[in-house]
């Protein structure tokens, strides 16, 4: 490269170039283009949460309230009355552990999963890369998931000082890891839906109930070790599994997941975002064609 | 010599209206059953077979190809339906051609509405911050501009209000400030100016302007000629998808206003697709016929001239499938496609609003005296409907269905030489004795 180019590009920045062609179908998650729009996904991110709670009395306390009635509900019901195994951890600690992880998750899912539907006012009138929107949620979903996550460890700490049998230990050192597989699923099987909600408008109504039916199906409310192992095996095609027991054992010391376990998550992890996103590529191209 | 800046080749753009898809996961799940046993789509519209283009196919834009240099303002022409949306949605990215390419060589900037984004619960502030953003700009670039912006908005008192507080007015106003300081390489502007009072969009129409000036390419659709003509040196004009013609913007103005009308001779003219918003299941205008009180058919006029108008009118079938009431309605543009008068059936004596199946198939407006200058016009007309209530609402609407000549002569041998002012009036002059 020539001095004088470099000169041009210093003063003039890189030159635009954009080509508009059919559809091609690839597997791109555009994260050069994201990044040229990452004032636009913060802005979208202070957008969701300062509008969320504007106009109520509680405001971000709302945060706090909902995990914590939550864990306390399900103290009540699935520790007293059914009296489900906790590992040993204290009841309490153990259904805020799984409500606080999955809850991020739960919430990605279901919001990135109206992508379309919602912002269809705005996708049909100016471009830009549709995926900012679902990445702007993974991000006002993770503060929501920070504020949580730093209480919890307000009361594992209480707990501790009162000697319950709980040890955090090394593997927190993994709650990057976890956090990122959580929201790349949530992100994937939401954008999947996103863009079938765009054919299919009934699937918009499913996702709710489907996330609550699904928290079931994952070990949110029991450990693992509650399952006989016919179960247990059908549990590695679940990929939240291992993510939930991973974060239990590092943050309560019981449970856990194996290397093996996690890297298959990963792989359907992987699978998902990939099938998620090649859809949601597609679907941005001609999704204004259809409504 | 000034660079290309936008290339298109071979652009087409095919929909398939209607047959897109079921709403919901069980039509589509028996249309696949029924496909399965061989059995007709179940949802398929009545009386409607699968094939060709019964279908609904349409190529909204059918092999566009095009070249724009920097610098240059395009004006893009045509009528309901052409494509002049579509082709400005395809490079702005909003939806993706079926085949042919199309290179922009810098950054893009478009705006086909003003405001989109705005956020209710946002203050002013935010909302700019956010819909700059959404439009292209960084952060910091609004910052830089944000003192102008709030200036041009003429609205420094209430920046930090939440928008859902702000009048209709204020928050177009808002919007259009953030657009106007819009300084993309290239704007692609759809119909916006539409919206906003008068005085405002003069002061964006001149900003505008300013940016193009800078050498900035511009490219532009609107319904009024006027501004096109004002803001516009070279523009194209579509049909039916295609690029009909190319040239200098005033020219192809002319064009599309005298090719809008099919003249029959005799000052008759006929109804066609193209004048749209037709619907088959309500009665239409099918056709008018212009008429001189005293000499008969014609398309041109004196001013003064008395001049009678037939519309004919097709019901969809004999007897009264609606029932509610008609009554029909015109106006007169000028040159620029703007509209200078207008006339409803229902101002008049004679409108005793009839049941549909007892309407006559020819109704007359008489105008005793053709106020207007000199010049090009064309007539817009169309129907009303009344409910019970008596609220009306357009039915069936022909757009610039005729075209009529007013020349200089006047009744007595006088010649009515070029002045200023879209309409004229008789004035009596006295002199102070």
């Amino acid at each position: 490269m020539t001095s004088e180019s470099n000169l041009h590009e210093q003063f003039f920045g890189q030159e635009h170039l954009t080509v508009i062609e059919p559809y091609k179908g690839l597997f791109d998650l555009k994260l050069r283009e994201l990044w040229a729009y990452r004032d636009l996904i913060l802005l979208f991110v202070r957008r969701d949460f300062v509008a969320q709670y504007k106009q109520t009395v509680l405001g971000p306390a709302w945060h706090i309230i909902q995990p914590l009635l939550t864990t306390v509900i399900f103290t009540i019901v699935f520790g007293r009355i059914a009296q489900i195994s906790t590992d040993g951890a204290p009841p309490f600690l153990f259904y805020m552990a799984g409500t606080v992880i999955w809850g991020y998750f739960a919430g990605v899912l279901q919001d990135t999963s109206g992508t379309f539907i919602r912002n269809a006012h705005i996708f049909g009138k100016v471009y830009f890369p549709r995926l900012a929107v679902p990445v702007a949620t993974l991000m006002s979903k993770f503060i929501g998931f920070a504020i949580q996550f730093v209480f919890f460890i307000g009361f594992l700490l209480f707990f501790m000082a009162s000697g319950a049998n709980v040890a955090p230990n090394g593997a927190l050192l993994l709650l990057p890891i976890l956090l990122v597989m959580m929201a790349a699923f949530g992100l994937g099987l939401g954008v999947i839906v996103s863009a079938a909600t765009t054919r299919y408008r009934d699937l918009a109504v499913v996702v709710s109930f489907g996330v609550q039916l699904y928290m079931y199906l994952s070990p949110v409310v029991y450990p693992m070790s509650s399952l006989s192992e016919h179960y247990r095996t059908l549990m590695a095609f679940n990929p939240v599994a291992p993510i939930l027991e991973t974060f239990r054992y590092a943050t309560l010391g019981i449970g856990g997941a194996s290397v093996a376990e996690l890297t298959i998550a990963a792989g359907v992890i992987f699978v998902v975002l990939a099938i998620g996103v090649t859809l949601f590529n597609r679907v941005e191209r001609t999704f204004m064609d259809t409504v | 010599m000034a660079r290309t800046v936008i290339s298109v080749e071979n652009l087409s753009k095919y929909y398939r209206l209607g047959v897109i898809g079921g709403a919901t996961l069980r039509e589509d799940l028996s249309r696949w059953w029924a496909r399965m046993r061989n059995k007709p789509d179940p949802y398929a519209t009545i009386g409607q077979e699968n094939t060709g283009n019964e279908r609904g196919e349409i190529w909204a834009l059918r092999d566009i190809n095009l070249e724009i240099k920097e610098g240059e303002i395009l004006g893009v022409i045509g009528r309901n339906g052409a494509g002049k949306s579509t082709l400005l949605k395809v490079l702005s990215r909003i939806t993706a051609p079926t085949s042919g390419r199309a290179v922009i060589r810098g950054r893009v900037g478009s705006l086909l509405e003003v405001g989109t984004g705005f956020h209710p619960e946002l203050t002013g502030r935010e909302n700019i911050f956010l819909n700059g953003a959404i439009l292209g700009m960084t952060k910091a670039e609004v910052s830089r501009k944000l003192d102008e912006i709030v200036e041009f908005a003429e609205m420094s008192n209430f920046i930090d209000t939440p928008v859902k507080r702000y009048s209709s007015g204020m928050t177009v106003r808002l919007a259009f400030a953030v657009a106007a300081h819009l300084e993309p390489e290239i704007l692609i502007i759809d119909e916006v100016l539409a919206v906003g009072d008068a005085a405002f969009q003069k002061k964006c129409l001149g900003k505008m302007g300013e940016v193009a000036s800078k050498g900035r390419t511009i490219l532009f659709v609107s319904h009024n000629m006027e501004s096109v003509q004002r803001l516009c040196n070279r523009g194209i004009l579509l049909a039916k998808g295609q690029v009909e013609q190319m040239g200098s913007v005033n020219d192809l103005v002319a064009i599309y206003l005298r090719s809008a009308t099919v003249d029959c001779g005799n000052g008759s003219f006929v109804r066609t697709a193209e004048h749209t918003r037709q619907s088959l299941d309500k009665s239409t205008i099918s056709g008018i016929r212009l008429r001189h009180c005293d000499r008969g058919e014609s398309t041109s006029f004196d001013v003064w001239d008395p001049i009678e108008i037939d519309f004919l009118i097709r019901h969809p079938s004999e007897e009264p499938i609606h029932d509610e009431s008609i009554a029909a309605w015109f106006c007169i543009n000028n040159s620029f496609g703007s509209p200078v008068l207008s006339f409803f059936q229902y101002d008049s004596e004679a409108s005793t609003t009839r049941r549909m199946g007892d309407w006559p198939s020819i109704i007359t407006a008489r105008i005793n005296a053709l106020e207007l200058p000199p010049g090009q016009y064309s007539i817009s007309c169309g129907l009303f409907s009344f409910d019970e209530l008596g609220k009306r609402e357009i039915v069936d609407w022909a757009e610039n269905i005729a075209g009529l000549e007013v020349g200089w002569r006047v009744a007595d041998g006088r010649t009515f030489d070029q002045r200023i002012g879209y309409v004229i009036s008789r004035c009596e002059w006295r002199i102070a004795a």
